[in-house]
């Protein structure tokens, strides 16, 4: 256990687990915000699908159903999303936030009706869950797969595919691709789409793989970090990636130091480290490390002259 | 979708298009709590009830429409300046603890005539200096306010947790709260339980925000920014000191949620008392429109359903406290997001009545 190599192995192990989330819920968050849209509502999306994951699994006693409803739900609420700010030209924030606050009420009002225990789904076991692949310690699951994969996934098609360009462009120039002769409608949605599908793979993971259930505001600012690697990462796949790693290194590194002193700095306050990836972003958006600027037209509902 | 059809007169405009609004979102409730198995009218009628049956009950559900009022307020004040504080949570945390270490500090030596006011002034110096930060980064460098805010709330919470376990704890205690405050520093209750005077300064900054945003100079150079900000450079504003003033105003109003929670009931520090009221800030400054008087009646609302609905979930057991949290977040998603969502309904419906 102590020797350097196992040390290592344990603590990029645990990077990986707390970073797959934070990765699968980012790559959706570029393609709602390359695509115009901005999405504060990733931790309500991650929320309501870590609770359907959790509360379908406990019934049905299937990981699968519960990875099913997981992106079902999210995929609900992304469309509430477009609905908002894209067919009806609404403020992209505020939709956000009540999305948010949404999922917040919703899982715990209906949690607690349907299974009665403060919110809390049942305890999952065996197959309800999904269960790592190669090693038993590593946390491996098929979802820490699927989000290594995701970001040359999203890279691909967000650089290499002709939908990736129109994506790119509509996010920064609408008219000109509605001059082309494309919806930007219909563009916006499928990002939307897109986003509900990683964000509901990501609450799935939260629920039934990193965990054994779901339980009240499980999710816990993860969807912000999401966010804020996306900002961090500059809106590319790659550096979002490297974000989501270091934030989740950050993680990993902060239950190891509670209550060891570090030599010549002393005891360094866990809330400090968990704090980083806000106050690391906030130095980013403010120009003290690099620059970050946001697709054009990020925010801005798209009105079609008639 | 023609939106421009025919617009709307405008008393439907003001009035009615709002309270289709937050019909919609009582009605997606109703089903909600239908589909969990309650009778809505049943527990719509326990509701009220609960939150205006006894003069105690009236008490608290103005004690917490103080909370409201103050977070309403808040992102209010920012609103009419274009920008959108989502840090309210974060600047009660702050006003909160600047009241606190004011009245830990002061407790033993002032009377409670300078002691309550300088706590007061102490809760609304953090907050604005919570809200500052978001709001140089914004005016001087760039980085957008709904961002910058969003992080901070959980800065806050992270400085206040370590600030509790590790430094304010009361020594000897097991839970992580400061020592109690003095006698000095209780706000004087009003009429026997959590109510306090706080209610009247809510009600004193509701008039102070209508007085500044309509009738001075400042206040018109920060509505002029919201509406125009290249109109509001022509006429000689200096955004960023309208920015920062914005900002500063918006966060020490959220910073007198610490005033009622602190002062007010717990007399002394404690943990997650701005308990999501500044995120219903924004339900309550778009319900009232961002105007302090529909924001003082969307707050009594709001403040109704706190404790109508602490009152429901202990009578049926289905329904847990977070029915207020939803109706909240459906407050906001019908009444801000899709804002235009019953319009064209509105406008063929006159359309019909005068062909």
């Amino acid at each position: 256990m102590d020797d350097p190599l196992s040390l290592l192995f344990l603590v990029a192990a645990a990077t990986l687990r707390t970073a797959t989330p934070l990765i699968l819920c980012a790559m959706g968050g570029l393609f709602s915000e390359r695509s115009g849209i901005i999405d504060v509502g990733l931790e309500g999306k991650m929320l309501m699908a870590a609770f359907f994951a959790g509360a379908v699994a406990a019934t049905t006693h299937s990981a699968w159903w519960g990875v099913a409803a997981a992106v079902a739900a999210a995929e609900a609420l992304a469309l509430l999303h477009g609905l908002a700010c894209i067919t009806y030209r609404g403020n992209q924030v505020v939709s956000g936030v009540a999305l948010n606050i949404i999922a917040a009420g919703l899982t715990v009002v209906w949690g607690t009706a349907w299974f009665a225990r403060g919110g809390q789904t049942p305890a999952l076991e065996g197959s309800e869950r999904l269960l790592p692949l190669f090693f038993p310690r590593a946390g491996d699951n098929i979802l820490v797969y699927a989000a290594l994969l995701s970001v040359p996934l999203t890279w691909w098609i967000v650089t290499r595919t002709r939908f990736g360009l129109r994506l790119r462009a509509v996010g920064e120039m609408p008219l000109a691709v509605d001059s082309a002769g494309i919806s930007v409608t219909w563009l916006r949605y499928r990002a939307v789409l897109l986003c509900g599908l990683f964000s509901g793979l990501a609450g799935a993971y939260i629920a039934i793989a990193q965990n054994a259930g779901f339980s009240r505001d499980m999710t816990a600012g993860q969807g912000f970090i999401a966010l804020a690697a996306v900002i961090f990462g500059k809106w590319r796949p790659f550096p979002a990636f490297g974000a989501c790693l270091m934030f989740g290194l950050l993680d990993a590194v902060a239950i190891r130091l509670q209550g060891v002193k570090v030599p010549g700095v002393g005891e360094v306050p866990v809330q400090l480290i968990q704090s980083l990836p806000y106050l690391l972003t906030m130095f980013l958006l403010a120009g003290f490390i690099g620059r970050a600027v946001a697709p054009r037209a990020i925010g801005v509902p798209y009105e079609k002259e008639h | 979708m023609t939106l421009s059809r025919r617009p709307l007169p405008a008393w439907a405009d003001i009035v009615l298009l709002p309270l289709v609004n937050i019909a919609l979102a009582f009605v997606t409730v109703g089903i909600i709590v239908r589909i969990i198995g309650v009778d809505p009218f049943h527990a719509l009628s326990l509701l009220v009830v609960g939150a205006v049956g006894s003069p105690e009950s009236i008490g608290y559900t103005l004690y917490y429409a103080t909370n409201f009022i103050f977070t309403g307020l808040a992102v209010a004040v920012a609103f009419h300046g274009g920008l959108f504080n989502i840090g309210g949570e974060g600047q009660a945390y702050l006003g909160g603890l600047g009241c606190g270490l004011a009245i830990l500090a002061l407790d033993r030596y002032l009377p409670a005539w300078l002691m309550i006011p300088v706590g007061i002034a102490a809760a609304a110096l953090f907050g604005a200096a919570w809200a500052a930060v978001p709001a140089w980064l914004q005016a001087w460098r760039g980085s957008h306010i709904v961002i910058t805010t969003i992080m901070f709330n959980f800065v806050a919470a992270a400085l206040m947790v370590y600030l509790m376990v590790n430094v304010l704890i009361a020594p000897g205690s097991m839970t992580p709260q400061s020592r109690g405050f003095a006698p000095s520093a209780f706000l004087p209750q009003m009429g026997g339980n959590a109510l306090n005077l706080s209610l009247l300064l809510a009600l004193a900054c509701c008039v102070a925000v209508w007085v500044f945003l309509w009738h001075t100079p400042w206040g018109y150079a920060l509505r002029t920014m919201g509406h125009n900000p290249e109109a509001a450079v022509y006429a000689g504003t200096n955004l960023r000191h309208m920015t920062m003033l914005a900002m500063c105003l918006s966060g020490a109003l959220a910073g007198f949620v610490g005033v009622n929670e602190l002062m007010g009931v717990h007399h002394r520090i404690v943990l997650d008392f701005p308990a999501g009221y500044g995120f219903a800030g924004i339900a309550v400054a778009l319900m009232g429109r961002n105007h302090p008087l529909g924001i003082a009646l969307a707050a009594l609302l709001f403040g109704a359903l706190q404790q109508g609905g602490a009152e429901l979930a202990f009578d049926i057991p289905q329904i847990t406290r977070e029915t207020v949290v939803l109706i909240q977040g459906l407050v906001i998603l019908f009444s801000g997001a899709l804002v235009q969502l019953p319009r064209p309904w509105l406008q063929a419906l006159f359309a019909f009545r005068r062909p």
